[in-house]
């Protein structure tokens, strides 16, 4: 029987098979709905995956540099920096014809990139450059490149500088990355740790993830009651509850962040209130701001209605007969808040600590606002960088380990809560 | 019940208000003996699911006191009363499976768990779920989640089962099947259930007694038969059942009977007297539909006419819509005996006993 129905084709009642039919009658419904999510496509394509693709692809490019240097980088590799103190005369040579030689604004541009790898080469090249053009306008050749540039300047007798080529020598590297990990290449091209007083972003990633989880934590501690409260007041009451969360949302970020610093100086409200009322010496006034505490404390409060929301609306449709249920049951109150209430909130809980989670560890403003030197996140140095130093390259080495940090995170959450439970409302 | 048996559950003197404004009960005495199936039924609004929460711990009379086994319980928190509860929409709990919702109870208790597994699985057996017990509640049929919910109320094995409205939730069909599925477990275990309902015909299928609410206040509590063939007032009278009224004044009272002037010269009709009391009072006269017999050429008292304003088939019998006496929502029942010819319009003879005509309140 069921050979019969799985070997015959479906026939319609005008002899077309049944499926083609159905392709049929369904085609112009798919042309529609494709036309219907195309601009939502288009936009994602150029403001998502386009950004996205283009930062992955910078934190691992080099390419610019090894389009001026190509001969000079070619020699610098067949360099055994165990048998000799300086490169061979080659790499001098190549070195000098390529600066000579060379178009002046790509050279500009991977000046900029060596100053990057170690600091003094801009300098020291655009010395040297204008030597070489002398030299070059004589119509001289030297006899031994090495000693001409070396009587230039001397530091090209520095081995140090001619060490830190190995971060450039290749067009993909992975240098941005261990950069952003203070971490660096020595003379074999072995990662190391950058000096002492350069490390500095580790530091940073520990203090973004440790901020990160705090005031997760700290919004899901405050926010849990609240939530409650909201989901089973009266709708009179929780109306006006729900205005006084959503209050803060609909200000702008900029005026939250600066009243937190108000409220929190040495000068502020808090400490004022508390000098007067002589629980605070005026001298033992405690410094709540331009540090961690004053960055956890104003993210805690800014990112609190992303932790309110998901769990108010997972708390509204538990029906409040399943606390009285447990306790007919035998169950004590606390008993049937942790066995029954309890468990029900967690798709709540962890979409809400999620959402909190992935902004926080982002968040840019207003670390960078009330966090002073020691209240920084990591989105800091990526600024930094974008603006300051225009080392593209390292933002995009941050900005992509911040991504993947974000997609452990997920994949943790997806493992042990699940995806499918998340449920925002 | 007789006044021997010594009440197992009592209500005295309960009031309750929520606000201190209304009485939502007002001086309930209740008294329901050891295995006994008592329903509360009336319109939502009537106070009878207050009574219940009073019972199961979650509300607190007003005034007044509720005794389990003449034990005082107002002041025992719900967790400690040892009452089962089905409610309304079974709250069972949608992250524990069947089985876990079952072994709650018994966890809380610190009962052993092979003795847990042991009784979850009797539970599940009575309620014919033995299969189902690593299912998840949203995995169930309104009717399996209603059985997991009954399981779990009596799994602990309760002094006194407390039921919601549990079949409210279910088709029409799956409810009568349940109805009797409850009974037949209350005969067989024969624990005490106190049972709410709106629903009449629920309440007359299943209970020993049935306590009709209506504003706070209990109309009447009896047996099923007594309720539906003696009704005490007009409230019970219409409430359960089909019922036909006709108002009057009482022009006479002889004994257990009387006669009433119906309202606009009508006539006069000869009745149980039940709810009046003095010559002169207004009266509301209640006549089953099925007491009423037509074409009938018996010139005795309580004979009428009336006019067929509609006629509804309903294959066992007929359903006429009649105006009588200027009432023309009288309903008469018809069987369905192949000799009835009347069409629309027609005009019929009626008469019926005086012992089926009660003069009640209005």
């Amino acid at each position: 029987m069921e050979d019969i129905i799985s070997t015959a084709e479906l026939l319609t009642t005008d002899g077309i098979p049944l499926k083609r039919s159905l392709k049929k009658a369904e085609r112009r419904n798919k042309i529609r709905a494709f036309f219907l999510v195309f601009p939502l496509l288009l936009f994602i394509v150029v403001t998502f995956v386009i950004p996205i693709g283009d930062m992955l692809m910078r934190s691992v490019d080099d390419s610019q540099i090894n389009t001026v240097f190509p001969n000079t980088f070619e020699e610098y590799k067949k360099w055994k920096k165990g048998e000799d103190d300086l490169p061979p005369e080659e790499v001098y040579k190549n070195l000098f014809l390529e600066l000579a030689n060379g178009d002046k604004r790509q050279i500009g541009k991977a000046l900029t990139r060596m100053n990057y790898a170690k600091s003094g080469w801009k300098s020291l090249i655009k010395k040297t450059s204008r030597e070489i053009k002398k030299i070059v306008k004589k119509g001289e050749e030297p006899v031994s490149y090495k000693d001409t540039m070396i009587e230039i300047n001397k530091l090209w007798a520095d081995p140090t500088y001619w060490y830190s080529f190995n971060q450039m020598v290749n067009e993909r590297s992975s240098i941005y990355y261990w950069n952003a990990l203070d971490r660096t290449y020595n003379e074999e091209g072995d990662v190391i740790l950058q000096d002492e007083k350069r490390r500095m972003y580790i530091k940073t990633w520990i203090r973004t993830l440790k901020v990160s989880v705090y005031v997760t934590f700290f919004c899901l501690i405050l926010g849990f009651p609240v939530a409650h409260l909201l989901a089973n007041l009266p709708l009179r009451y929780s109306n006006l509850l729900m205005i006084f969360v959503l209050l803060p949302f609909w200000t702008s970020l900029l005026v939250r962040t600066t009243a937190w610093i108000v409220m929190l100086q040495q000068n502020g409200v808090i400490n004022g209130v508390l000098v007067w009322l002589g629980i605070l010496s005026d001298d033992g006034r405690i410094q709540m701001v331009y540090n961690e505490t004053g960055t956890l404390i104003a993210m805690t409060q800014i990112l609190l209605p992303f932790m309110i929301l998901p769990l108010y609306s997972v708390m509204r449709v538990i029906p409040k007969s399943h606390m009285r249920a447990a306790q007919n049951l035998g169950a004590k109150p606390a008993t049937a808040f942790w066995r029954v209430y309890l468990p029900q909130t967690i798709p709540g809980m962890s979409a809400g600590g999620l959402l909190v989670f992935v902004l926080a560890i982002g968040y840019f403003i207003t670390p960078e606002l009330v966090g002073g030197k020691d209240g920084q996140l990591i989105g800091h140095w990526i600024a930094y960088h974008l603006k300051t130093t225009l080392n593209w390259g390292l933002c995009a080495a941050l900005g992509s380990i911040l991504l993947f940090v974000m997609l452990i995170f997920y994949w943790l959450y997806n493992k042990i809560v699940g995806i499918d439970n998340i449920k925002l409302g | 019940m007789s006044n021997s048996t010594p009440s197992f559950v009592k209500f005295e003197k309960i009031d309750k208000s929520y606000d201190g404004e209304v009485l939502v009960v007002k001086n309930l005495n209740l008294d329901i003996a050891k295995g006994e199936f008592v329903t509360m039924l009336g319109p939502s609004g009537s106070g009878k699911t207050t009574t219940l929460m009073m019972l199961a711990g979650f509300e607190t009379p007003t005034n007044g006191e509720i005794y389990l086994d003449t034990n005082p319980i107002s002041k025992i928190p719900p967790y400690e009363r040892e009452i089962g509860m089905v409610f309304q929409n079974y709250a069972l709990f949608p992250h524990m499976t069947v089985q876990e919702n079952l072994a709650f109870p018994l966890e809380v208790r610190k009962i052993s768990k092979s003795e847990t597994q042991k009784k979850v699985q009797k539970a599940l057996d009575m309620v014919e779920l033995g299969n189902f017990g690593t299912r998840f509640p949203a995995q169930l049929s309104g009717g399996q989640q209603q059985r997991v919910a009954l399981a779990r109320a009596l799994v602990f094995e309760p002094r006194l089962v407390l039921m919601d409205e549990p079949l409210g939730a279910l088709d029409k069909n799956l409810r009568e099947q349940m109805q009797y599925e409850i009974k037949h477990i209350h005969d067989r275990i024969g624990i005490t259930v106190v049972y709410v309902t709106h629903d009449q015909s629920e309440a007359l299928t299943m209970s020993n007694r049935i306590a009709v609410f209506n504003d706070g206040i209990v109309q009447q509590l009896s047996t099923p038969d007594i309720l539906y063939e003696k009704p005490e007032n007009s409230f019970v009278a219409k409430f359960i059942g089909e019922n036909n009224t006709l108002n009057g004044v009482v022009k006479e009272i002889n004994g257990s009977t009387c006669e009433v002037d119906l309202d606009n010269n009508y006539g006069v009709v000869k009745a149980l007297k039940v709810n009046v009391s003095e010559v002169g009072e207004k009266t509301q006269l209640s006549i089953r539909p099925e007491r009423v017999s037509i074409d009938s050429n018996n010139n005795g008292p309580n004979t009428f006419t009336g006019k067929i304003e509609e006629l509804i088939y309903l294959g066992d019998h007929i359903r006429a819509r009649l105006d009588v006496c200027g009432n023309n929502e009288f309903i008469v029942k018809v069987p369905n005996e192949g000799s009835f010819s009347h069409k629309e319009g027609d005009t019929l003879n009626l008469s019926w006993n005086s012992n089926d005509v009660r003069a009640l309140d209005i």
